[in-house]
């Protein structure tokens, strides 16, 4: 069998794999490596990776990467792009890395329209600590801290973070995505697409939050769990461009 | 040589702009607000690198951003927010990064006061993030000495690879003095392991996660040796009237400033006092205070704190002579005259007379 499309240059060859079956993680990677090849930046990009399930994400792209603790990704993606401004500059995070114990470094490296660019993977939950109830997870939703679903009077409501960046002058861009099916994966190759053009055009932060699928810890087969993207997580967060400057300056 | 009337804390950043530092990142914190200042004017100036971050924290982490691209970085806080930056130095030490860290100390614990104190010595000293690492500490005795020390610092993190912590207080912050400063850095070696994305070449990354315990192990031990290595080529102090003492006394920062003081009293009395002052804190100068127990017996510790360098001292020392503490705790400046008393009934005491 010949394969139709080829291996991304920016992503290592003979790993094995060692994120969960049914995973977003693994599809947004390999959309992030094939656009670094596409756009001809994965020569001059740092990335920065975070804690949780993609901490190991530097085994599978093949650039130069740093490891942020947990929820300091834009800090560190700060540091790197104000010492070196002619870098691609790439953050990539989960939902409790980068809207709650990072939600400061999130905030203000938004708000100062850091010129780079923030891969947003929101599955609703704490993935690598076991499946946890997270910042993003929807009302009623069954988490090992919200056992009997989520409460908004002892849990609060879920944290749209990226609506909220949306409003900030500093961003640039700003789009919700999902890798729920072929077709929300081809959107979500144009929305990053579109973020990574806008830190090369040097028009400020650009964030792409992609509702991406945790079966195992969701306790529902990859097929369900696509279900629940489109017909319940995307109901909390609806898809679409939540800001776009690109025209404007 | 051109002499600068300038405060401890515009001086902590005159150096670093000098010693080839581009990249600066702080958050607002009494008593040391002018370093972060003068580096908003001076260092974007000189066409480096300022940002007024949200927090500590996230300062810490442009820090290692910054750091892990090769560029001489520096941050500074006061106790407070060095305790929040614990964290990002325990990752400095991990990726084997360097950095320098300014603690100007104030009263603790908790917001305590911003009055000039030395209660972080355990934390500065003892690692203070998690995890099994050490960090030099340097600690500067006057205007002049924060300047050469600044310097040091950079030089010191790059060779080593880690970071750097310039121990200093509210007073050293807020004096002025005349400085000579040293001539500005014009060329820096290159940093082949820097991060500056792949080229041409192969990929490299940064970690600090390592599963697997044996690697682990292998990477504690790497870093051991490498502390072994500062704690053998670095280690640094000032002996002042030791020539002839009978009795030593151990002071670093404002209290050896203010034991130098008590000692030129106490010598008019005729009691022949010296001091050791640590200039590194860690690397603790230890051997010479053990070889000086062949000849003296008498050691009297100086703090503004309960007693956190005392430690260090009865770690060296052991049981081979006495020692003895005076402390000034919480923000009290004690005066040459306070301490040249506590030294005068000490050294009565321990041999017999009625003071």
């Amino acid at each position: 069998m010949k394969l139709k499309n080829k291996w991304p240059k920016y992503y290592k060859k003979d790993v094995v794999t060692h994120y969960c079956p049914g995973c977003g993680h693994g599809i947004v990677h390999r959309i992030v490596a094939e656009l670094l090849e596409e756009m001809d930046l994965g020569k001059r990009t740092i990335g920065v990776n975070p804690a949780g399930c993609a901490v190991l994400a530097y085994n599978y792209f093949d650039i130069d990467m740093i490891e942020a603790a947990h929820g300091r990704g834009t800090a560190i993606a700060t540091g790197i792009k104000r010492a070196r401004p002619d870098l691609f500059v790439l953050s990539y995070q989960g939902d409790g890395d980068l809207s709650a114990i990072g939600t400061a470094e999130t905030i203000h490296s938004a708000n100062r329209g850091e010129n780079f660019t923030v891969i947003f993977i929101n599955n609703a939950v704490y993935g690598m600590t076991g499946g946890q109830m997270a910042p993003t997870s929807i009302l009623d939703q069954k988490t090992t801290t919200s056992p009997l679903g989520r409460e908004p009077g002892v849990d609060g409501y879920p944290l749209h973070i990226t609506d909220i960046v949306a409003e900030f002058k500093g961003v640039a861009y700003a789009e919700r995505v999902s890798v729920s099916s072929p077709k929300n994966i081809r959107r979500t190759k144009k929305a990053i697409q579109a973020a990574f053009q806008t830190q090369v055009d040097g028009l400020g932060y650009s964030i792409v939050e992609v509702l991406s699928a945790c079966p195992t810890n969701w306790k529902m087969n990859t097929l369900d769990s696509c279900k629940w993207i489109d017909n319940v997580l995307a109901e909390e967060f609806p898809l679409g461009v939540l800001t776009d400057k690109r025209g404007q300056k | 040589m051109n002499k600068t009337f300038i405060s401890g804390n515009h001086t902590f950043a005159e150096a670093a702009i000098r010693a080839g530092c581009s990249c600066y990142f702080g958050y607002p914190i009494t008593p040391q607000n002018e370093l972060g200042e003068y580096m908003a004017m001076h260092l974007r100036e000189a066409g480096g690198v300022f940002i007024q971050s949200e927090s500590e924290i996230a300062a810490i982490n442009m820090v290692i951003g910054a750091s892990s691209t090769g560029a001489r970085v520096m941050t500074s806080s006061s106790s407070p927010g060095i305790s929040l930056k614990q964290e990002g130095l325990s990752f400095l030490a991990g990726f084997e990064l360097p950095a320098v860290v300014v603690n100007v100390m104030r009263g603790g614990p908790g917001l305590g006061n911003i009055a000039p104190a030395q209660g972080d010595y355990f934390q500065a000293t003892r690692g203070g993030g998690h995890g099994d690492y050490r960090m030099p500490v340097l600690a500067p005795g006057s205007v002049q000495e924060i300047a050469d020390l600044t310097y040091l610092s950079f030089d010191l993190a790059d060779r080593y690879k880690t970071p750097v912590m310039i121990l200093g207080d509210g007073m050293m912050g807020q004096t002025k003095e005349p400085v000579v400063f040293p001539e500005p850095i014009q060329d820096l070696p290159e940093k082949e392991w820097a991060l500056k994305s792949r080229g041409d070449g192969p990929s490299k990354y940064m970690a600090s996660l390592i599963l697997d315990p044996a690697e682990m192990e292998q990477h504690n031990w790497k870093l051991e040796r490498k502390f072994q290595q500062i704690a053998k080529n670095e280690t640094r102090y000032e002996a002042y009237k030791m020539d002839d003492a009978e009795l030593v006394i151990i002071a670093y920062g404002t209290t050896a400033r203010i034991a130098k003081g008590a000692i030129n009293r106490i010598r008019k009395e005729g009691i022949k006092a010296g001091l050791i002052r640590p200039i590194t804190l860690w690397p603790f100068p230890k051997k010479i205070l053990q070889e000086l127990t062949k000849t003296i017996d008498q050691f009297l510790v100086f703090e503004m704190s309960t007693g956190q360098m005392l430690e260090d001292v009865q770690l060296a020392i052991g049981g081979m002579a006495d020692i003895s503490f005076h402390g000034r705790p919480g923000g009290v400046v004690p005066t040459p005259a306070e301490f040249a008393r506590f030294v005068y009934r000490e050294y009565q005491e321990k041999r017999g007379f009625k003071s």
